[in-house]
């Protein structure tokens, strides 16, 4: 198991170590200077080639790599002399608009992208999940219908399109809701959730939809197996024979489907915060993208390639807790 | 009739009846080309502290007459007839009136047990679960029966098998395993669908025996469905010949090998391979 | 071609890891389950294995088929060491080497049909039947006993005993060199095993496919072996052509193995050969009369 675990490790490293070099490599051969962009419009090539230097820009790829990385594991200093600028390990650059550290943009926008995730996630898990048991076991009846056809709505729309249709229905026309505008939970609880609801929703309602389509296979599937037969045939009741013998098969598959989708969305929930406004990750990355600030799309992307690799591992190894088949094999 | 009541007239026998009577039980599923009927009007009485065999020819209903008795049939299947357990019918209840009987009165062996054993969970916890659900009491006092049980199907070792998975056994243990299930209940009624077939004749010959030994201690009755005309001809009282899910011969054990009357139990009988004799071409059996 | 023998396996061992209890840090407890067993199959001959229930046939048979690595032990297939075979080489090995496996249900797709389940191997080797894949299943399915009509049915729809020979069918579909069937007639009545055991008997003299038969049924072993390995706790304790290992058995497990032997009463056979000899001789003494029509018998025209 440790060994396995060692391996795992091992793996999730030379993962990334590929993602940043991959996007690294992008950066320095297929986009413009950035030291052009930093200088603005009142520029001269001196200048230019001062903050090349600076940034270590007019080293050769390798060596610049090299320097990224290093930043990120013992931190690194920018410039010489008294005009030099110390960034910190976990140093990830400093962003070519704001000239903040990387490292803290991103720090500052996780937590509500951490909410935004765990918020939607409960909430997918439990329409998911039920809606699956309850269209599995009612299989056929106007309950499996509803659920089926409102699962083919979460799948076939966009989500923006439902964020912008909730926005109008709950915002513009019924207004039960306020215009979604950042709040902190201490200072105004109800202000806060009502901030995050609609994110929520508008996120649940598309992964609840393919979860509860896979959860309802797996439980029909489960359901015809022949140990469900046998669970009958000791007389437990109905409700044993569902908790205990059908639910652990349908749902351990889930586990890992789970466990992919929540570590993504944790690295930011693109067009839902941008939609809603909310400065997480997502919407970092989104403005990074658009004003091609790449040390914040660096660090993003490494952040994202990071918790997929770390949501990965728990999930294997959730898994091997989950199903007795596989832990002896990895033993 | 509440459902608690209808449960506990079930477990008080009327007088004079057999443990199991089954009269006319057909069943049939739908198909794409119509309905099938894989049993047809299909009779046999068990009494208490009695065997019958159910033999006959792969596919001919043997599973389903079976499965129809403990109302288990698949989707689809429907069942008519009647069978009556110490009188009182059970086909056309709800799942909550049988779960009363099933495990407790009627427990059931089934043919194929590693796909009939719950690969998640340990055989300890799949074992005693049947235990609980009808008797309660502790989680230890389950185990104790169940480890008991584990050790008189010849599973060596079974303080420590008890939490081992499905999957780490062998295909003759697992049936054990399906056997033990079903007899630390003490049931009325035990029906065996083939559950020797991966048994080497030694460990065959001690679970045989075992079963025979709770008959005679508490009058359990068994159906024993099997293809093993020696091994039925060694444990039923009764025989019940099946082909293409009808009822071709039905007698005591003595009449049908004595004196069989069917041509296809006669073919049956002739065409048994026999230890002794190393036939190079199987004879067959002529339909 | 080498003349050597079809698949030879040598000091195959297999120790499985159990965890004492299931806890997060219990003791690690190694079992052996396999131990140390070397034989030889004979090209176009059958190895029957038989012992008692848990001695390691299973395990066995599943190390040969290559599904589980043996913690020792070599392998060898055609005159080529398989023991570490990757790519091209296991490919190779898994086209000619086909199992029939104990327990019907699990080994095949629930969610494929008859005829899926039986012509994937040839999909997979992207072979065409010249009769075509249709006629072809159906074919098949009926020199195993199965009615050709039920080609569009699931696993569910079967019996065990026919689910059984759908993996054998499955199992001979593609032509295999050789085929391990583990337990594969066990849930046959005398009739239908007789049928696919002639059929196996059959292949082996026209294609010369070579057979490990497992089974704890003697009889059949008897009617289908050329040679015997007898396993008892994980070893082979005896092995030996057939006619040997049953006429003069050594080893004593052999010896209760055969003496355990489950057999009609004699005295109740002769009694129904005597009676049978008598309804004989009644109709034969009948039907020297001229005038009396057989019709009233029926059927009888095997
Ligand atoms: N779900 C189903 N739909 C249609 N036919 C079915 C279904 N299940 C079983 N059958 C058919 O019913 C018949 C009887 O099946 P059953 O399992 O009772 O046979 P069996 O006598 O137990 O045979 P075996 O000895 O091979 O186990 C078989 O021909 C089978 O094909
Ligand atoms: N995955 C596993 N983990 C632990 N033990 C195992 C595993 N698989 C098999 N065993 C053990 O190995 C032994 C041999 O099993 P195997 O299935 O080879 O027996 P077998 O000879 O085929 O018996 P049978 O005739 O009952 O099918 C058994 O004691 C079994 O419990
Ligand atoms: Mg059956
Ligand atoms: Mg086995």
């Amino acid at each position: 198991m440790l060994f396995y675990l060692l391996r795992r490790v091992l793996a999730g490293i030379l993962v990334l170590f590929l993602i940043s070099l991959f996007t690294f490599a992008i950066f320095f051969w297929l986009s413009p200077d950035p030291a052009v962009q930093i200088c603005g419009k009142t520029c001269t090539p001196e200048r230019i080639d001062q903050i090349r230097s600076q940034l270590g820009l007019d080293l050769p790829f390798l060596q610049q790599y090299w320097q990224f990385v290093s930043g990120i594991f013992v931190g690194r200093t920018y410039g010489e002399g008294a005009g030099a600028i110390t960034c910190a390990a976990p140093c990830l650059g400093f962003s070519f608009q704001t000239n903040q550290s990387v490292t803290d943009m991103i720090a500052d926008r996780m937590p509500v992208s951490v909410t935004v995730a765990v918020g939607a996630a409960v909430l997918w898990l439990l329409a998911g999940v039920g809606g699956g048991l309850l269209s599995a076991v009612k299989q056929g009846t106007g309950w499996d219908r509803t659920v089926m056809f409102g699962a083919l709505a979460g799948i076939s729309l966009p989500n923006y399109f439902v964020a912008l249709l909730l926005q109008y229905v709950l915002v513009v026309q019924l207004q039960w809701l306020p215009f979604p505008h950042a709040a902190s939970f201490t200072e105004d609880p109800v202000a806060w959730f009502q901030a995050y609801l609609m994110p929520w929703l508008v996120l649940a309602f598309g992964y609840a939809a393919m979860y509860s389509r896979i959860v309802r296979t797996n439980v029909i599937d489960t359901l015809g197996q022949n140990f469900m037969r046998t669970a009958r045939a000791k007389g437990l009741d109905q409700s044993l024979v569902m908790r205990r013998h059908a639910l652990r098969p349908s749902l351990t598959p889930v586990v890992t489907l789970f466990g992919m989708d929540f570590a993504g969305l944790l690295g930011g929930a693109l067009i839902t915060e941008t939609v809603f406004g909310l400065n997480g990750v997502g919407k970092l990355a989104a403005d990074s993208i658009t004003k091609n600030d790449q040390p914040v799309i660096m660090g993003v992307t490494l952040l994202a390639g990071l918790l997929v690799v770390i949501g990965n591992m728990v999930v294997d190894v959730a898994y091997t807790g989950l199903d007795p088949r596989v832990r002896v094999r990895s033993a | 009739m509440s459902i608690t009541s209808a449960a506990r007239t079930i477990s008080i026998p009327v007088v004079g009846a057999p443990l199991l009577e089954v009269e006319h039980l057909s069943v049939s599923f739908p198909t794409s080309s119509g309905p099938a009927t894989v049993v047809r009007d299909a009779s046999f009485r068990v009494d208490q502290g009695t065997t019958l065999g159910i033999v006959g020819e792969s596919g001919s209903g043997k599973s389903m007459t079976s499965l129809a008795v403990m109302g288990l049939l698949p989707r689809g299947g429907t069942a008519t007839g009647s069978v009556r357990l110490f009188g009182h019918e059970l086909l056309g209840r709800t799942d909550r009136e049988l779960r009363r009987i099933r495990g407790d009165r009627i427990a059931m062996v089934f043919q194929d047990p590693l796909s009939s054993l719950n690969p998640y969970y340990t055989i300890g916890v799949q074992i005693t679960e049947a235990y609980r659900a009808h008797r309660g009491g502790s989680q230890a006092a389950a185990r104790k029966v169940a480890i008991e049980a584990l050790e008189r199907v010849r599973i060596a070792d079974p303080d420590r098998r008890i939490d081992h998975y499905p999957h780490q056994f062998s295909g003759g243990m697992r049936q054990r395993i399906m056997i033990a299930m079903a007899i630390c209940l003490e049931p009325d009624l035990i029906i065996c669908d083939e559950p020797t077939t991966a048994l080497d004749v030694t460990v065959q010959a001690q679970i045989l025996d075992l079963l025979a030994d709770l008959q005679r201690q508490t009058g359990t009755g068994m159906v024993f469905i099997t293809h093993d005309l020696a091994v039925v001809s060694r444990v039923a009282d009764d025989v019940l010949v099946m082909k293409d899910g009808d009822e071709v011969e039905r007698g005591t054990t003595e009449q049908i090998f004595t004196a069989p009357r069917a041509p296809y139990t006669r073919a049956l009988l002739d065409a048994l391979p026999r230890i002794d004799d190393p036939f190079e071409t199987l004879k067959g059996v002529q339909a | 071609m080498s003349a050597g023998p079809i698949l030879a396996a040598r000091g195959v061992t297999k120790e499985f890891v159990t965890r004492g209890t299931g806890k997060v840090v219990a003791g690690k407890a190694r079992f052996t389950a396999v131990d140390d067993v070397s034989f030889e199959v004979p090209r176009g001959g059958t190895l029957g294995i038989v012992g008692e229930s848990g001695s390691g046939k299973s395990t066995t048979a599943r190390i040969i088929a290559k599904l589980i690595e043996p913690t020792r032990g070599t392998l060898e297939f055609d005159g080529e060491d398989v023991t570490s075979a990757t790519g091209r080489a296991l490919t190779s090995f898994r086209q000619n080497v086909q199992v029939v496996f104990q327990d019907p249900y699990s080994s095949l797709n629930p969610k494929h049909t008859v005829e899926r389940l039986i012509s994937a191997p040839l999909d997979y080797q992207r072979i065409t039947p010249p009769q075509g894949r249709r006629a072809f299943v159906a074919e098949l399915m009926e020199r195993v006993g199965l009615n050709p009509d039920h080609a569009q049915r699931y696993p569910s729809q079967f019996s065990g005993g026919q689910a059984q020979r759908i993996g054998i069918a499955r199992a001979l579909a593609l032509r295999p060199k050789l085929v391990i069937c583990d337990e594969a007639v066990s849930a046959l009545d005398v009739s239908v095993q007789a049928r696919v055991i002639n059929l196996l008997n059959e292949l082996k003299a026209d294609l010369g496919l070579s057979y490990v038969f497992i089974a704890h049924d003697l009889a059949v072993v008897r009617q289908i072996a050329d040679t015997i390995a007898v396993m008892h706790r994980g070893r082979i304790v005896e092995s030996g052509s057939r006619d040997d290992v049953f006429e003069r058995p050594q080893d004593d497990y052999t010896k209760s193995l055969l003496a355990a032997v489950p057999r009609i009463d004699p005295e109740w056979d002769r009694r129904r050969l005597e009676m049978l000899a008598a309804e004989a001789a009644a109709e034969n003494a009948e039907s020297t009369e001229p005038a009396e029509p057989r019709a009233r018998v029926g059927g009888g025209a095997a």
